[in-house]
């Protein structure tokens, strides 16, 4: 690893006992980002732990699958909300949704390669890698505005909610697929997510743009592809979470 | 234009590492396999034995991330007091989970007499 790794992780002219070495053999920069992915992946616990409490407070859903109707009296089964893919009308329970985690993990990919061009000190590989990393951060963000403008409108047979009412879609008040809770969750664990990829895409677009501006070719290491890169493998990381815990249990 | 060239960074071009390009293949290749999986037990394990879908999903969770902050974010190949550092305190985090998950189920018990 010593060989290909750019990092420079003892600073020049100073001795091991005056801040000469770095603590946990990371550069600064890198050390303090994990420590906010950390605490980041607190925050994200303390919204999944909250989900995992009110969830396993209601009651679940016992008769058989097939005669799954939505009812505010128990947890809906995802399958049976996520079952809509764009442009086509079929019942095809949770493929959009694979969809989206094959794009980020895909996107993951091209992150990891464009931080290995950067070890190279290959500008026009990272440049190649870090636009189609962030093609994959706009095509995740696209998918889910798809996927929240579908589950705010509703399918076009609304269950009733209450005897004699009949309510499409969701907000955080009510929604027709189960208890208030169920829609509220959706929308802050999926927001929260879809926030954090928004940043990153951000934060991708910027390294790309120094990037092309030969900023790190001057500073001689691409130490800013990995600290970015680390941020991004987290929010595939928390989406592999998300995943399990909201689509798949 | 020759004041240009004078602060242009000389810069040693390395060839691509075969070895290390594979091996991140190899990981995604892993991670996607995984969730293929996943698709095969959300639609090949019927919904009767819920326990058991929950612990298959979950064991595979924890196979991908491990793959993910291992071999992507690079974590396995850091130094040892790093690895803990970001480790143990996670370890307390799913502890909590674990706990407020029994809480919930201990509510709903209770939720079913009034």
């Amino acid at each position: 690893m010593a060989s290909t790794s750019t990092t420079t992780v003892q600073a020049p002219g100073r001795s091991v006992w005056d801040g000469g070495v770095s603590p946990m053999g990371a550069s600064y920069g890198k050390l303090m980002m994990w420590f906010f992915l950390l605490s980041d992946a607190f925050t994200f616990s303390a919204l999944l732990i909250t989900y995992g409490l009110i969830r396993s407070s209601h009651s679940a859903y016992e008769g058989a699958v097939e005669a799954f109707k939505f009812s505010d009296a128990y947890w809906p089964i995802p399958e049976k909300v996520f079952e809509a893919v764009p442009f086509i009308d079929v019942h095809a329970p949770l493929v959009f949704v694979g969809i989206m985690t094959f794009v980020l993990i895909m996107s993951s990919v091209t992150m990891v390669l464009a931080v290995e061009a950067g070890h190279r000190m290959d500008r026009p590989a990272v440049e190649k890698w870090m636009l189609w990393t962030i093609l994959g951060g706009i095509t995740f963000l696209s998918c889910q505005a798809w996927e929240w403008s579908h589950f705010i409108h509703g399918t076009h047979v609304g269950d009733a909610v209450a005897e004699g009412t009949k309510f499409f879609g969701a907000n955080l008040a009510q929604n027709q697929y189960g208890p208030p809770d169920f829609a509220a969750f959706f929308f802050f664990i999926t927001g929260f997510h879809g926030f954090h990829v928004f940043s990153g895409v951000c934060l991708n677009f910027l390294i790309y743009y120094n990037t092309v501006m030969g900023v790190y070719d001057r500073r001689g290491h691409y130490e800013m592809v990995e600290k970015v890169g680390l941020y991004w493998h987290f929010v595939d990381l928390v989406w592999v979470f998300v995943f399990t815990f909201f689509y798949l249990v | 234009m020759a004041h240009i060239e004078e602060t242009a960074p000389r810069i040693t071009v390395l060839p691509p590492n075969r070895e290390k390009i594979k091996k991140l293949w190899t990981v995604a290749g892993i991670l996607g396999i995984v969730t293929a999986l996943e698709f095969a037990v959300a639609f090949g394990v019927p919904h009767e034995f819920k326990t058991l879908r929950v612990w298959i999903f979950i064991g595979m969770t924890i196979v991908k991330a491990g793959y993910i902050v291992g071999e992507f974010m690079h974590l396995r190949h850091e130094a040892k007091v790093l690895i803990w550092s970001i480790l143990i305190p996670m370890v307390f985090v799913v502890w909590m989970l674990v706990a407020f998950v029994y809480e919930g189920m201990a509510i709903a018990d209770i939720r079913k007499f009034f």
